[in-house]
């Protein structure tokens, strides 16, 4: 039975989970949660699994009627939700009834917020996920954003009795600011001394044209040594191409699976992770870690995934 | 010319999650094997902590979980295993499909372009096509795109200068020596040469792609009416999709 119905769809909302993993190799992306971090914490402020299908909202939010008593949670970008045009609050446990409307006000601070609802979103899945790949034209629901009149249905799980908050130490907070470590290569080689500088020196700007498939960036120029294209290797989230005109391109989930431009450098896993927060004008600047010190804050970070349920606390 | 491969393979860390293994800079054969058999040696020694392999023209890309191992513990296990292939008889674990393509006409826009680039007939371009067994080199650009190699040169023909906004689902290309086929609709600037009525992709299905990175791929060429009886029976699921030698 499906537990809600789409009033509004927002500006692009789409179901996604971690992701596809282990087709890159047949040209399938990754896809997934643009924000993990913030994605699998709405899922355990439901006591869901780490990897259930939530909604991921893009700067605009949906508006949805509840079809069915539930308990929800929003995460990610602050989205200001509203239940029946009260105040919700974002990071906790929410309770909603059959009949509430559930809508939200633009994201500020960040760019992509998450629903989670209790048992997680029903919709087929294709090559492990329940993900939406939009451009691939399959996953989440008939392979598209959500659409006005769209129903969405959860699995059955028992009501909570326990309410769920993060604590407010681990609540991210995000600004038009990024800063995205980065280990150096493998195409590094391909840039002058000049070039490797420029890009560290430098802020660079998210342009418009910015969506689950990448970032491109803009700022000074990045100086090739001679070529700008390279025999087309693979791709991953967090690499950093560039083209010929020295404008670097932030690859994300939905992205390629291989590309002929030559990538300077990789952003770490945690930092792309935060960049799916990042949105049309807000900044980004690259700072060079060493392998061993991206070893350690990706461990950090996953670890701190790892143990995330046990870190929450009963809400008030 | 040939194509150069490295002496030894070079090993380039991928971010905090992947590392490259680069057997040379350029496309070639020779290359394109080492990948595809260190892929398989890899797979065969089922390292802990490796997640994900991504065979390229040149590169294996290995992605891996941090937790469970690091770059320098991958460089040497993955070293060990490349010093080992034997690079004399390299293997590659494919299979062959034999792709219908009625080329030509609406389906191949660019035929007469290509055959007029190089003084030829239409018929000729068919037959220098469809005559030799391609390499699957790798498959990228979007869900199921085999990249193939390498066309005659008689017929090797540069890319659109304005990539075309839409090119149908089933549409052959030529770009320079490579060929492929846009398993979906997508934007493109290969120069479209016929089409076939096979869906090469589908995420129904297990595994979701046609063709693989190292299968063998060799082109049949077929009338407009051949294309219609076998879109049906492709509809329907009654096509045999792989002609296994």
């Amino acid at each position: 039975m499906a537990t809600f119905r789409v009033i509004n769809p927002g500006l692009f909302t789409t179901v996604q989970d971690l992701g596809r993993l282990g087709y890159l190799k047949y040209g399938v992306p990754i896809s997934g949660a643009m924000d993990t971090f913030s994605f699998i914490a709405a899922n355990l402020l439901v006591a869901n699994d780490p990897n259930d299908a939530c909604l991921e909202i893009t700067l605009i939010g949906p508006e949805m009627q509840v079809l069915a008593k539930t308990q929800i949670a929003i995460t990610g970008g602050v989205a200001s939700p509203k239940i029946n045009g009260q105040n919700a609050q974002m990071w906790e446990t929410l309770d909603v009834e059959e009949g509430d409307v559930i809508s939200f006000g633009k994201i500020y601070g960040g760019c992509r917020s998450y629903l989670s609802v209790r048992g997680g979103i029903n919709t087929p899945l294709l090559l492990g996920s329940r993900s939406a790949y939009v451009r691939g034209m399959f996953g989440g629901i008939n392979g598209r954003q959500l659409k006005a009149g769209d129903m969405i249905e959860a699995f059955a799980k028992p009501v909570l009795k326990t309410r769920l908050s993060m604590p407010t130490e681990l609540v991210p907070k995000f600004t038009n600011q990024f800063t995205a470590h980065v280990v150096l290569g493998p195409q590094d080689d391909m840039f002058t001394e000049k070039g490797v500088q420029t890009f560290f020196s430098n802020p660079y700007k998210v342009s418009f044209e910015a969506d689950r498939m990448g970032y491109r960036l803009e700022g000074p120029v990045i100086e090739h040594k001679t070529k700008a294209d390279i025999v087309s290797d693979a791709l991953l989230p967090g690499a950093v191409q560039v083209p010929k005109n020295g404008q670097p391109i932030l690859i994300m989930r939905d992205a390629q699976t291989t590309g002929g431009y030559p990538k300077i450098a990789v952003v770490i896993s945690p930092d792309v992770s935060l960049l799916g927060q990042a949105k049309p004008n807000d900044i980004v600047e690259f700072s060079k870690i060493t392998l061993k010190q991206a070893r350690e804050k990706s461990c950090e970070y996953f670890k701190l995934l790892k143990n995330l349920r046990g870190m929450l606390v009963k809400s008030k | 010319m040939k194509a150069e491969v490295y002496k030894s393979a070079r090993y380039l860390p991928f971010g905090d999650n992947a590392l490259l293994v680069e057997f040379g800079d350029a496309i070639s054969l020779e290359a394109n094997s080492l990948v595809l058999a260190l892929n398989e040696a890899i797979l065969k020694a089922d390292i802990a902590g490796v997640e994900e392999l991504v065979p390229t023209y040149r590169s294996l890309l290995v992605r891996y979980n941090p937790l469970k191992t690091s770059y320098e513990q991958l460089v040497f296990c993955i070293k060990d295993i490349e010093e080992t292939l034997d690079k004399a008889t390299l293997e590659i674990d494919g299979k062959k499909i034999t792709i219908p393509v009625a080329y030509g006409g609406d389906y191949g826009p660019d035929l007469s372009y290509v055959a007029e680039c190089h003084g030829l007939s239409e018929e000729q371009v068919v037959k220098l096509h469809s005559r030799r067994e391609y390499r699957v080199y790798m498959i990228g650009f979007v869900a199921g795109f085999p990249y193939l190699g390498e066309v005659p040169d008689e017929i090797a023909t540069p890319r659109l200068e304005t990539p075309r906004l839409k090119v149908p689902a089933g549409s052959v290309g030529i770009a320079e020596k490579q060929t492929g086929i846009y398993p979906c609709e997508a934007p493109g600037g290969w120069r479209i040469i016929g089409r076939t009525p096979i869906k090469l992709f589908n995420p129904l299905q297990q595994p979701p792609a046609l063709i693989k990175s190292g299968d063998t791929v060799k082109f049949k060429s077929i009338s407009k009416r051949e294309f219609k009886i076998i879109e049906n029976a492709v509809l329907k699921g009654e096509y045999p999709l792989l002609s296994k030698e």
